[in-house]
This record gives C-alpha cells, sequence and structure tokens, in this order.
C-alpha cells in the first residue's frame, strides 16, 4: 500500500519550493527586456537617464536573480532526490528538454548576465547591449525548455509504454517539442511574468514620484513599462484562451473542475461567475451564472459539450476497469511465473495498455490492485478528478488580480500620458506601490491552478502522483520540509530587506557622480 | 538511425564524463577560488578583489553542474533516480552550500560594512567547500558501492533513513577521496588566484598551490593503492533477451581486486593514472615557481584524468551496488532509449560548441589582474 504521510510530504515540499522558485522567475522574465529595451533606448538616443534606469533595474534584479538562480537548481534535483520513480518513469523524455535548458538556454543567459553586471566599462554600448539582449534571451528559452517539460505533463504527447523497462519512452523529439499545449503555456507564462515586471517597475517608480525624486527616471520607467504590460496582456489573453480550448481537449477534468461544472451542461454551458462548491456530494451549493460563456470559452462553439465533472468520473470509472485489466497482465508478464500465458497476457496487455495509468490508480484505492472491488472501483474513480475547490479559486483569483491590474496600469498611463498629471495624484500613486504584490499573487494562482488541476497525475492519465514519489521515510521528509522552509524564509526576509533598501536609496545619477570605486573590483551588482 | 544503440551508450559515457569534466575544471575552480579567499586576502579589500576575477563568471560555471544534471536525468535516468534519491541528504547538503553562493556574490555588495562583507564571505567559502568536499566522497562511495537495490517495479530503495544513510557515506576511504576532490581542486583555484590578481595577493597563492598539488598526488596514491584491495564488479551477461526485468535480471559477480580489472586486462589504461598524477606533480611546481598559466593547463589534464581514472575503474558499471550487485547501473542498462539518446547527442554537438565559444570569449573579456586598490570598475 501507498504510504500517503510520505506522499502528501513529498507533494508539499514539492510545492513550497516550486511556488517559492516562482516568486522570482516572472520579474526575472520580464525584467530582462525591460532593461534591455531601456539600454536600446539609451543607445539610440544617448541619453544617460537611461542608463542609470538600467544600472537601477539591474541591481533589483540582481537581486532578485541569485535568489532565482538558487532555488531554481532546488527544483532540478527534486526530482530525483523526492520524485525518483517519476524519473525513472518518464526520464526518458521529460529529463530531455531539461537538459536542452541547460545547453541550450541557461548557458547563455548565465554567462550573459556575468557580463551585464560587471562589464559596463569594459564593453562598447553596441556590445553591452547585445550582452543585456541575449541574457533576456536565455531566460526566456530556458522558460520555453521548462514548459516543453511542464507540457508534456499536462499532454504526455509522443511518447509510449516500454513493459521491459517499466517505463515511458519517446517517440518523437519533435512531437514533444512542438506540442501545442507546451507552447500555449510557453507565451502564457512569459507574458504574465512581462505584466509582473511591468506591474513591479510602475509601482517601484510610483514611489519615487510620490517622495518626488528621480522624476524623468521615474516617468521614462513606467512608460516603457506601461507599454510593455499592454502588448503583453493581449499576449496573455489570446494564450489563455488558446489554453482553455487546450484543456477542454487535452484535460477535460481540470476544466470542469476549475469552472465547478459537476454536471454537463446543455450546450453552450452557462460560466459560473461564483460559486460555492460542495465537493462531498458533488454539486455546487450556490452558483451565480453567466448564460453561455463556458461554451464559447473552453469550445468557441455554440454546439459543443462542455463535459462535466460527475459524467467524467463515470468515464473513468470504465477506464480504471480496463487499466485493471492492463496493469494485472503487465503484473503477470513481469512476474516470471512459469505458469503465465505470456502470449494471452501480452495480448491482454495491448489491448487495454491506453488505460495502464488509470489501473495505477488502484494502488491506493483497492485491498488487491489485481482484484478490485466494485467500491473501491468507484473510490478511485471519484477520485481521479481534482480538487474544485482549489482550482475553480485559483483559477478566479488569477483571473481578478489580471484584472485590477489591467485597470491599474491603465489608470497610471492615462494620468501619465493623457492627463500628464500622475506625479500628482497621491493616492493613485498609493495604490500603484500597493499594486506590486498583485501579479506575483496572479503568477502564483496560476502555478496552482495548473499543476493542481493535474492532480491525481503527476502526468496526466499516466502517472498518478502517489506513485511517483522516491522511497523515503517520513522521518527523511519532516525534517527537509522543515529545513527548506526555515532556510528560504531566511532567504526571503534578507532578499526583501535588500531590495527595499536598494530601492529607497533609489538610482544613482550619472551626470552627477565621479568614479566613485570604493576599493575593490568587485562591485558586481 | 545514425548510431548503434552500443555506440550511442559508450557516447554518453564520455558525454557525462566530459561534463562532469568541465563541472569540475569551472565551477570547481571557481568553488576552489572562493574557498582560499580568506587564506590568500588578508582584508576586504583584497578579498574583493579575489573574488572578482570569478564574479563574472561562477553562473555559467555553475550551469556545468545544471547541465551535467540534466544530461544525467536525461541519457541515465535510473542513475538519476537511484543516486539522487540515495543520497538524500547529500544532496541536500550540497542544495544548502549551493543556495549560499549566488546569494554571496551578489548581497555581499549592498553594504560596505566589515561584518556584512564578512558574513557574506564566510558564507561564500562554506557553500564553495562543501561541494567540492561531498563530490568527491560521493566518488569515494561510488568506487565502493552504495546500498540500494531496484524492486520488482524498479522503484529504487536505498538503505537506511536520515543520519543512518547519511553517516555511512563518510567512511575513511570516502573522505580520503573527497581530500583528493578538495585538494585537486583547490590546486587550480590557487593557480587561477596567481594567474589573476596582482603580486601582493599572486605570492600568497603560490605556496598553497604548490601543497595543495602536492597532497593531492600523495593522497591520490594512497586511494589508488587502498582501492587495489578493495573487491570490485564484474558484469558476466545483461539480461537475457525478451526479459522484462532488463536491470536486475543481469548477473554480476564480486571479484577480487575488481577495480583494477580493467587496468590489468588493458595494461595501456594504466597511463590515465599516471597523467593525472604526473600533471599534477607538474602544475604544483608550476604554482610554486609562479607559471600560473601552465600550472592551470596541467591542474587541468590533471583533474580530468583523475575523474577518468575513476570512471575506467568502473567501467561498464557507473553505479554498482553493494547491497544487491544485479541491481548495480551500468552504461548497457542504466541508459535511456535509444531516440532518447541520439536526439541527446544531436543537441550536444550543436549547443556545446556554441557555448564553449561564448564562454572563452567571456573569459578572454573580462581578462585582467585584480587588484585591491583597483584597476577596473565593475560598477
Amino acid at each position: 500500500m501507498i504510504n500517503e504521510t510520505m506522499v502528501e510530504l513529498s507533494r508539499w515540499q514539492f510545492a513550497i519550493t516550486s511556488l517559492y522558485h516562482f516568486i522570482f522567475v516572472p520579474l526575472t522574465l520580464g525584467i530582462s527586456w525591460l532593461i534591455f529595451i531601456m539600454e536600446l533606448i539609451y543607445v539610440k538616443t544617448g541619453k544617460t537617464v537611461y542608463k542609470d534606469m538600467c544600472k537601477f533595474w539591474g541591481k533589483l534584479f540582481g537581486i532578485n536573480f541569485a535568489i532565482g538562480v538558487a532555488t531554481g537548481i532546488t527544483l532540478e534535483f527534486e526530482f530525483g532526490t523526492n520524485w525518483s520513480n517519476y524519473s525513472h518513469y518518464v526520464g526518458d523524455i521529460f529529463g530531455t528538454p531539461l537538459a536542452i535548458e541547460g545547453l541550450m538556454a541557461f548557458f547563455l543567459e548565465s554567462t550573459f548576465i556575468g557580463l551585464f553586471f560587471t562589464g559596463w566599462n569594459k564593453f562598447s554600448k553596441g556590445t553591452h547591449l547585445v550582452i543585456t539582449g541575449l541574457t533576456a534571451l536565455g531566460s526566456n528559452l530556458s522558460a520555453m525548455w521548462i514548459l516543453i517539460a511542464n507540457g508534456w505533463m499536462q499532454y504526455p504527447t509522443a511518447a509510449t509504454f516500454s513493459a521491459e523497462k517499466m517505463r515511458m519512452e519517446m517517440t518523437s523529439f519533435w512531437d514533444l517539442v512542438l506540442s501545442p499545449v507546451a507552447q500555449a503555456k510557453f507565451v502564457h507564462t512569459v507574458a504574465a511574468g512581462y505584466i509582473t515586471a511591468s506591474v513591479f517597475v510602475i509601482g517601484v517608480s510610483a514611489y519615487f514620484l510620490l517622495k518626488d525624486r528621480h522624476i524623468e527616471m521615474a516617468k521614462r520607467s513606467i512608460t516603457v513599462a506601461a507599454t510593455f504590460c499592454f502588448l503583453a496582456m493581449g499576449a496573455s489573453a489570446l494564450t489563455g484562451d488558446i489554453s482553455a480550448i487546450q484543456i477542454t481537449q487535452h484535460q477535460p477534468a481540470k476544466l470542469a473542475a476549475m469552472e465547478a461544472e459537476y454536471e454537463t451542461q446543455e450546450p453552450p454551458a452557462s460560466w459560473s461567475l461564483f460559486a460555492i462548491p460542495n465537493e462531498a456530494e458533488m454539486k455546487n451549493d450556490f452558483a451565480i451564472k453567466v448564460p453561455w460563456l463556458l461554451g464559447l470559452i473552453a469550445t468557441h462553439s455554440f454546439d459543443q459539450v462542455v463535459p462535466g465533472l460527475r459524467d467524467i468520473v463515470a468515464q473513468n470509472e470504465q477506464r480504471i476497469r480496463d487499466g485493471a485489466i492492463a496493469y494485472t497482465a503487465l503484473k503477470a508478464l513481469r512476474s516470471g511465473d512459469e505458469n503465465v500465458d505470456k502470449e494471452q497476457a501480452l495480448a491482454q496487455f495491448n489491448q487495454y495498455k491506453a488505460d495502464l495509468g488509470y489501473g495505477m490508480l488502484l494502488e491506493k484505492h483497492a485491498a488487491d490492485p489485481n482484484n478490485p472491488t466494485d467500491l473501491e472501483i468507484k473510490a478511485a474513480a471519484r477520485d481521479s478528478v481534482p480538487s474544485v475547490w482549489i482550482t475553480y479559486f485559483a483559477f478566479r483569483a488569477m483571473l481578478g488580480l489580471v484584472t485590477i491590474i489591467g485597470l491599474v496600469v491603465a489608470g497610471a498611463a492615462f494620468f501619465l500620458w493623457y492627463k500628464k498629471d500622475l506625479h500628482k495624484r497621491k493616492g493613485f500613486l498609493k495604490i500603484l506601490i500597493l499594486s506590486i504584490p498583485l501579479p506575483f499573487l496572479a503568477c502564483e494562482a496560476g502555478w496552482i491552478l495548473a499543476e493542481m488541476g493535474r492532480q491525481p497525475w503527476a502526468i496526466d492519465g499516466v502517472l498518478p502522483t502517489f506513485l511517483a514519489t522516491s522511497m523515503l521515510s517520513v522521518t527523511d521528509l519532516a525534517i527537509s520540509l522543515v529545513f527548506f522552509i526555515g532556510v528560504y524564509t531566511i532567504f526571503l526576509i534578507i532578499e526583501m530587506t535588500l531590495m527595499v533598501k536598494a530601492i529607497k536609496k533609489g538610482p544613482e545619477d550619472s551626470t552627477k557622480q565621479q568614479n566613485n570605486v570604493d576599493g575593490g573590483v568587485a562591485n558586481a551588482v | 538511425m545514425l548510431f548503434e544503440y552500443e555506440t550511442l551508450q559508450v557516447i554518453w559515457w564520455i558525454l557525462v564524463g566530459v561534463l562532469l569534466i568541465g563541472f569540475a575544471l569551472t565551477n570547481g575552480m571557481d568553488m576552489a577560488v572562493s574557498t582560499l579567499v580568506f587564506k590568500v586576502a588578508k582584508n576586504s579589500k583584497e578579498r574583493s578583489a579575489v573574488i572578482s576575477t570569478i564574479v563574472p563568471h561562477w553562473d555559467g560555471n555553475q550551469v556545468w553542474l545544471i547541465t551535467a544534471g540534466g544530461a544525467i536525468f536525461a541519457a541515465w535516468p535510473e542513475v538519476y533516480a537511484a543516486s539522487f534519491s540515495g543520497l538524500y541528504w547529500a544532496m541536500i547538503l550540497v542544495l544548502f552550500a549551493i543556495w549560499l553562493r549566488p546569494l554571496a556574490f551578489d548581497y555581499r555588495n549592498h553594504k560596505t560594512d566589515e561584518s556584512w562583507l564578512k558574513k557574506w564571505d564566510i558564507a561564500l567559502t562554506v557553500g564553495s567547500f562543501i561541494p567540492m568536499l561531498i563530490f568527491g566522497v560521493a566518488f569515494g562511495n561510488l568506487l565502493q558501492g552504495l546500498p540500494f537495490w531496484a524492486d520488482e517495479n524498479v522503484r529504487w530503495h536505498y538503505d537506511g533513513y536520515f543520519l543512518s544513510a547519511l553517516l555511512p557515506l563518510l567512511n575513511p576511504f570516502a573522505i580520503l577521496c573527497g581530500l583528493v576532490s578538495v585538494c585537486m581542486l583547490l590546486t587550480q583555484g590557487a593557480l587561477w588566484i596567481q594567474l589573476r590578481t596582482v603580486d601582493t595577493i599572486a605570492d600568497r597563492a603560490k605556496p598553497v598551490a604548490f601543497a595543495c598539488g602536492m597532497i593531492t598526488v600523495v593522497l591520490f596514491l594512497i586511494a589508488g593503492a587502498w582501492a587495489y584491495t578493495f573487491q570490485g564488479w564484474n558484469l558476466v551477461a545483461l539480461a537475457p533477451e525478451g526479459s522484462y526485468h532488463s536491470i536486475t535480471a543481469k548477473t554480476v559477480e564480486l571479484v577480487d581486486n575488481g577495480l583494477f580489472a580493467n587496468y590489468m586486462k588493458l595494461p595501456i589504461l594504466i597511463v590515465v593514472p599516471v597523467l593525472a598524477t604526473l600533471f599534477m606533480l607538474l602544475a604544483a611546481f608550476c604554482g610554486k615557481n609562479g607559471k600560473a598559466g601552465k600550472g592551470i593547463f596541467y591542474s587541468s589534464l590533471s583533474i580530468a584524468f583523475t575523474i577518468l581514472t575513476a570512471a575506467v575503474a568502473l567501467f561498464p558499471f557507473v553505479m554498482p551496488s553493494s547491497k544487491n550487485a544485479a541491481s548495480s547501473l551500468t552504461i548497457w542498462d542504466a541508459t535511456s532509449s535509444h531516440l532518447t539518446l541520439q536526439m541527446m547527442l544531436y543537441a550536444v554537438i550543436i549547443f556545446v560548441p556554441i557555448a564553449l565559444a561564448y564562454t572563452i570569449w567571456a573569459y578572454a573579456r573580462m581578462w585582467g589582474k585584480a587588484s585591491p586598490d583597483n584597476s577596473v570598475s565593475y560598477h
């Protein structure tokens, strides 16, 4: 049987370490391009205010980047340390984008970021601009390969099961890389990063306007960031829409859960604006609905059905029954038992192997997975869909936060560009400052939606999460979880303190200061 | 496909080796430099000067580790799964150490007071020393076999938990290997400091390079003699064709002096450890005589041959099991599928030369002697 405490602790550790890492990633993805744009303007116009902007935002970028790099390695390691059966079972496919990420993207980003920080006086303007651009490109390509890997977890295309190796193997590299799910996820995630960085830059600039400092720099920064933000919002909305269609096609349970759709509706289905889901009874205790909208969002049509959770659970029940046959046949084949009719077992396995993963769900729910009772199959089916509470509200949190962000940024642009009195609007400037955490929260909500919506699977329909863990003890995991939380909390406090300190200090005005190198060549950042 | 499966499996044994050597030569070097900061620098300005020689490069260097990890994940998923989960606490220690480095490199510059600098420089030293030691200790344990095994579903298990799993790793032979790793990398680091700092600092690195190089040679020879007494693993037969247990159905026997079997079978291979020793001696004397450039060349070769010495001793094994010999992982059964190895090889052929090219460019452009009174402004 499965040790559920061990599984839960493994999941909490990965969730905490990845959500923590994902505080820093979106800002890196976006601010690197924002700095590139500012530097481009500097190179074109020669105005030193843009160079000062690059250096100031670069300094904040550095504080963020250091902790992002540190906590990113944790995640790569954790696939091996905490999810060793996952690594064994899908490493043949999943490892490839991770390795190429290192070779193609991370080398690029990491080599050039060193030069970005230390090379302001070493390189010509044009060369330094290229260095900044390559840093930004590297970090974004990095995100692409990670999301190809993650996209495959959501939509495991281009892979087949090998009974000899008891693992999944790649059938087409290009189908893996060009997976439509991965591409949409990539653009959606980097767009979220661009929005995050833009709101961060706007909020910090608003602080300077409020304090009546660095006015020129702040206004220019807001102009660049707001423009960037609007473009990113367009990309984000577009790819969000594409993702919705893809989820409907590939992960109907995730879609039904994030929309709290228990009953399949007559098309076009109505969209739930707000609901109080009742998970135990699989119904909504309360719901406000907008007619037609879900059908339109999820299928782009008036006549296609969006299946509800109850129907999906019923379908999964059959898949579990079929999967159990495949799983039992596979075990018989691998048992080495002389009495097994190998040809018959192989034929049975091949007939039902599409649902092998569903058969594995019984490892958690059945006392004997080879002979599950009807009740156990029903319990496994009930558990084959994600939590409505988490996904429904994570999705609405993301949507709500993005709406607020859109309004706030539009307001900033309106007052700065049209009314030209943003610097006088103290109240609104305070709102801009207070808006800084919103995109970070939206990104976290998006991550929670994507990964909790994938449950109970580590690889959708292929490998249940509870079978993906390492064979560690509860003691190991309890200690490491406490260790991670403790150290990460200390790091976050240090990071936030330095960030606030650097912002309060503000940018240096290079027209006023001379070459004040304080004792050393190491003032890297 | 372009290459036979077996050919690719051998190629990937070489490529993983290349990535690990790349990691040792670049990231290992900057870890060594960080470890030596307090030894060669007498005040915070000098420390800043020493650190400034690696500040532009440490992050790119670290990607060798990340890429080696990713490549093992992709090319040897079973090794990735069995080693990372089995060595859980060793890995977390390494993680803790390498968390400290990016933070120290960046955050030390945000305040100018001495105690702030000193705290981060200590964090940098600790964070750099631990991985150098642990990776050597890991190699020492690999040569003795690790207590792991695969069950019938190819899930990887490991003897013990928390301290009962961690402490046995710190056995005398493994610690000896850890010290070889530390000393050989410190030689490289001391030579780098000589090469890239002004004379006042560089002169202090000379005896360090010499001493570390000589100690490396002595410890390496002791480790070799000691390893001769160990039993090693001999692959009698792979799992039979059509077996559903491609890893555990193979036949492995333990043989006396087994770690030297390959060297006895093919005596020419003895040049590998001989060259590792000779190059380290040359590096040590170059360090003593202030010929740091040549010294780095020799110490790099020595590091490569030292890693190769262990790899040859194990071949075709990459991760032998002391618990269940049949669960030992070899390059024939720990690998990915034919297609994955093939595609990954293309990726390496395309991207490694590109990465090497811009890495060399970056080093060349940031070249120069760092001094505490400063010649170059990095701000």
